[in-house]
């Protein structure tokens, strides 16, 4: 017995011991910070903490993620990453990053009311903090340089005006979530791009069987429908699988990519993929972040900077395929 | 209980370090001190004032649940509800203050109301129909995270919530609910404060009341305690009120710190609180465990969640750390229990 506990108080002494011998060495980028950032203008290593909404695994937000973490590479600059969907958590994580003195801030703002307080008091400390992804229009108000992502309005516009040079009269678009007020925008933006009809469908995301059939009940009933704009790769399968058997020709277009749809996009059965380009989303805010640092430079002159509409065909859809397999699409 | 003529095995004298060692919290006690001196030798900012505050803040909400879900778990009964009926209890009083333009004050007391409907409707279901708490709770879980969606976006038509700033009352409850304390220069969240408190409260419930003698008694074995007299409906009753009112708490304190609601908030939480409270030495089967130790429990998530942020650490991670020290923590309550068992029969 007295054997046994010698053995876990023995473990834990290991682990101590590990712990210590592991980070004697290590200086807290916090130490310098605030004395080293006005005096290093120009080169130098820089610390930027990205904290976006997303959850970790998610497809999307892994693809930021890498894009901030490649151009760290590129530009020495250190780079970590924090994502939670839970609103407080990520104030906290912007907290933590505001503590430690970081040179840069680089924050996704789905709630943008949530996150006041915390983006306001890095500005306060001095931290440039850059906006990306979703929280555009508070972006200046809470005093960020700039906000990087795509404006939905224009990327709608975008995709209409490219179905409407495909001869399209008459499209469907098709909202996935209720009350989300980017996948209105969109579908006002293809209104205004297509200048023929277009209808909008409310599907449930969560119930894709049932997407798929209100999608063919549609397109069965109604041959004047040119084509089928979907917000969401999924939907867009969905969408190929509702309109084969349904005698109908109807072109079909997508928000966002995934591997299905980049395949479908190659076989033909989708015309094309508006692509936000996440990678983007990651790598420019921390380049800029390092120019701001070392030349002063801001970009987007007060307006956000776009990182879409790009646009996936059978053109490149090739090659996106294999970019995605080191992902960065 | 009267005292007994003879001196029997059960009140014998027991000595000091035993007594220590038989306590529910000492696992998650030596836990926390690990964790902490572990983040503090890799950051100093962890270990700075700035830092403590930082880290105290996520610990201080999913404190104040897990202390009412360990009081529950010591009675013996699960509520898999608790984590979603923060985000119904948020979603309440940001839905009656914008869009009934009621007084944030009035909607947050509504708001109580309500979680007391569904914390007593689970006890009663779950004391009536003797089905496992597990499942009934379960099923309030799918229940309320139906009905946070559903009403929110057919009241709202949004999955967000927002515009609480400025309603009539919102000052005040902010300053109550969501306010920062001032120490020494360094901002502390006032839920820390609501923490501590009802940490202290709910010792003092468990270890110097009956109520709390009820609760262990309920939860060892509620056929015997009932045949001794002990309330056993209402205990659980009021077990799953009381955790029901800590929902309510964290979801208030959560929306007005936010200044919105979101639908879809505190789903999948309801099992990090039960985490806390077994980290804390609480046992699954009832009967046995600690509202320090729970609160403990809170602190080494709290101090994880940060800490890995200001180690540097990739966030992916975070879970599997988190996975290695609810192992690690029941690993050596499973010991220290065996150890002091052994050490009383022989």
């Amino acid at each position: 017995m007295i054997r046994r506990r010698g053995r876990w108080w023995g473990a834990a002494a290991v682990l101590l011991v590990l712990a210590a011998a592991g980070c004697s060495n290590r200086v807290d980028i916090g130490a310098a910070g605030p004395a080293a950032t006005p005096a290093a203008k120009t080169g130098g290593r820089l610390t930027v903490a990205v904290v976006t909404h997303g959850a970790a695994g998610d497809p999307f937000w892994s693809i930021v993620k890498n894009g901030a973490v490649q151009a760290g590479k590129d530009l020495k600059v250190r780079v970590t990453y924090q994502g939670s969907g839970v609103p407080q958590t990520q104030a906290q994580f912007i907290d933590a990053a505001v503590n430690q003195h970081v040179d840069g801030l680089v924050v996704s703002m789905a709630n943008p009311d949530a996150l006041k307080a915390s983006v306001e008091r890095a500005v306060h400390a001095g931290i440039p903090v850059i906006t990306i992804n979703s929280g555009g229009d508070k972006s200046v108000q809470f005093g960020a340089i700039t906000h990087v992502g795509q404006d939905e309005t224009i990327a709608g516009r975008a995709a209409g005006k490219r179905l409407a040079d495909a001869g399209v009269k008459h499209a469907i678009c098709v909202v996935h979530e209720a009350g989300n007020i980017g996948l209105t925008q969109r579908c006002q933006g293809a209104a205004q791009g297509l200048g023929g009809r277009l209808d909008t469908v409310q599907v449930n995301v969560n119930n894709l069987a049932q997407a798929q059939a209100t999608l063919r009940a549609k397109l069965t009933a109604d041959h004047s429908i040119g084509a089928v704009l979907t917000l969401n790769p999924a939907i867009a399968t969905a969408a190929v699988a509702a309109e084969s058997g349904s005698g109908s020709s109807a072109k079909i277009a997508t928000f966002d990519l995934s591997g299905d749809v980049t395949t479908a996009i190659e076989q033909g059965r989708i015309q094309f993929a508006v692509d936000q380009q996440p990678y983007l989303q990651g790598y420019l805010p921390v380049q800029m972040l390092r120019l701001y640092h070392d030349n002063d430079n801001t970009v987007g002159g007060g307006q956000p900077v776009l990182t879409g509409p790009g646009f996936v065909t059978k053109a490149n859809a090739a090659k996106v395929a294999e970019l995605a397999k080191r992902g960065t699409r | 209980m009267s005292a007994p003529a003879v001196p029997d095995e059960r009140v014998a004298a027991v000595s000091p370090v035993r007594r220590l060692l038989v306590r529910p919290e000492l696992g998650a006690l030596i836990g926390a001190v690990v964790v902490f001196v572990f983040f503090a030798l890799l950051s100093s900012t962890f270990r700075s004032a700035d830092g403590v505050a930082n880290w105290l803040d996520p610990a201080s909400t999913l404190g104040i649940m897990a202390v009412a879900v360990a009081l529950l778990m010591i009675g013996g009964e699960f509520d898999l509800s608790a984590g979603v009926l923060t985000g119904t209890t948020g979603l309440a009083v940001t839905i009656l203050a914008t869009r009934f333009g009621l007084n944030v004050w009035l909607a947050v007391l509504l708001s109580l109301v309500l979680a007391l409907a569904v914390g007593l409707a689970n006890g009663y279901v779950v004391t009536r129909t003797k089905l496992p708490s597990f499942i009934v709770t379960l099923g309030m879980f799918l229940v309320l995270q139906g009905l946070n969606l559903g009403v929110t976006k057919l009241l709202t038509g949004n999955v967000l919530v927002g515009g609480l700033v400025g309603r009539s009352g919102f000052d005040s409850a902010h300053l109550v609910f969501a306010s920062s304390v001032v120490l020494g220069g360094t901002y502390f969240k006032v839920s820390i404060v609501w923490w501590l408190v009802l940490t202290v409260l709910a010792t003092l419930v468990l270890l110097r009341t009956r109520f709390g003698n009820w609760v262990f008694a309920v939860g060892g074995d509620a056929n015997a305690a009932r045949k001794v007299g002990v309330p056993a409906t209402r205990t659980s009753m009021a077990l799953f009120a009381t955790t029901a009112t800590a929902a309510w708490l964290v979801g208030t304190i959560t929306a007005l710190r936010n200044t919105s609601a979101q639908a879809d908030a505190g789903v999948g939480d309801e099992l990090t609180f039960i985490v806390a409270a077994v980290i804390g030495g609480c046992l699954l089967t009832g009967g046995f465990g600690s509202a320090v130790g729970a609160s403990l429990g809170a602190l080494i998530f709290g101090m994880t969640s940060v800490g890995i942020v200001y180690a540097g650490w990739d966030a992916d991670w975070y879970k599997l750390f988190l996975g290695a020290m609810l192992l690690l923590a029941v690993f050596a309550n499973q010991f220290v229990r065996r150890y002091a068992e052994r050490r009383r029969r022989s």
